[in-house]
């Protein structure tokens, strides 16, 4: 392991910026899908109560 | 036809298809979030820093899987699609329904960390290179078989049209691949290959390994629960999901 603190965790050696956007950016895209579809298959449950 | 005892065409059907993908999202979720965090832990506590490229290479442990994903989740969304219209399946056609989201996502991932990898590194966002100008057009195939299907009103002929888009744009995704290696890029070879030695340390393709596995099994639970999604939505069928009796099929009459 290289990181002596959570700052130089944080900084990634000044590219911070771009690798917490990438990483960021990538699991909002995840859970947002996920979320999307629990919504989408609540919808459906909802009209058809017969479905688990 | 009984491959392991089982019949596997009883699966061609939405009735029989929908309480089976239900009980596999559960154990690919699982793998999926066990992977993606070892995946994670190796990539950012394990693994060395890259002599060159300094902590921005890390990026790699999201933007190689997922451009990884965008084209594989092409092909099988091809492959469905051209299953669909040989077989006249709807449940295939269902399936390619259901893949063209995610691809599409992983696709947009793909471009978004190649930019934040591509402005530390070669000091631009975004340059029209091969391998990035046909990685967009992969995403604008998406967004077309995607629109195609859902401008066209009558399901079955929406079905057909948007199949035969996605077969005829699967010929980019060897463009894709070998843009590399076809043109002078600007965009580095691969580092990963089936023919060579793979050119980077073990603990960072280890990490590399572990990400794309977990995305792929993703992938899996998320198509699944579209798929799902999909077949009521497109079948509004009364009473599949429980066991009728002859009372209440008489009743339906």
């Amino acid at each position: 392991m290289q990181w002596g603190s959570l700052n130089e965790f944080l900084a990634m050696g000044g590219y911070g910026l771009y690798v917490w956007t990438s990483f960021g950016a990538t699991a909002l895209c995840m859970v947002w899908e996920v979320l999307a579809l629990w919504r989408r298959h609540a919808a459906t449950a909802a009209e058809h109560p017969d479905l688990s | 036809m009984s491959a392991l005892g089982v019949n596997w065409f009883k699966f061609s059907s939405p009735q029989a298809f929908y309480p089976l993908a239900g009980s596999i999202i559960p154990w690919c979720a699982a793998a999926a979030i066990g992977l993606i965090s070892f995946g994670l832990y190796i990539g950012f506590f394990v693994a060395p820093t890259d002599f060159q490229q300094g902590e921005a290479y890390r990026i790699i442990f999201v933007h190689v899987p997922a451009a990884w994903m965008s084209m594989f989740l092409y092909v099988v969304m091809a492959a469905w699609a051209g299953i669909g219209l040989g077989l006249k399946a709807r449940l295939s056609f269902m399936m390619a329904q259901a893949v063209a989201p995610t691809g599409a996502m992983f696709t947009f991932l793909a471009l978004l960390t190649g930019a934040m990898w591509g402005k530390p590194t070669w000091g631009a966002w975004w340059v029209w290179d091969a391998r990035l100008t046909s990685e967009l057009i992969l995403l604008f195939q998406y967004g077309g078989v995607m629109l195609l299907r859902t401008s066209i009103d009558d399901l079955r002929r929406a079905d057909r049209a948007s199949a035969v888009l996605a077969l005829v744009g699967v010929v980019n995704v060897p463009i894709i691949y070998y843009s590399v290696q076809w043109w002078n890029t600007l965009h580095q070879g691969a580092s990963v290959s089936m023919t060579a030695a793979p050119k980077m340390a073990a603990t960072m393709l280890t990490a590399m390994l572990l990400m794309t596995l977990g995305f792929w099994m993703y992938s899996i639970a998320v198509t699944l629960a579209r798929m799902r999604c999909v077949i009521v939505e497109r079948e509004s069928l009364l009473s599949w999901g429980k066991q009728a009796s002859v009372q209440e099929v008489a009743e339906a009459r």
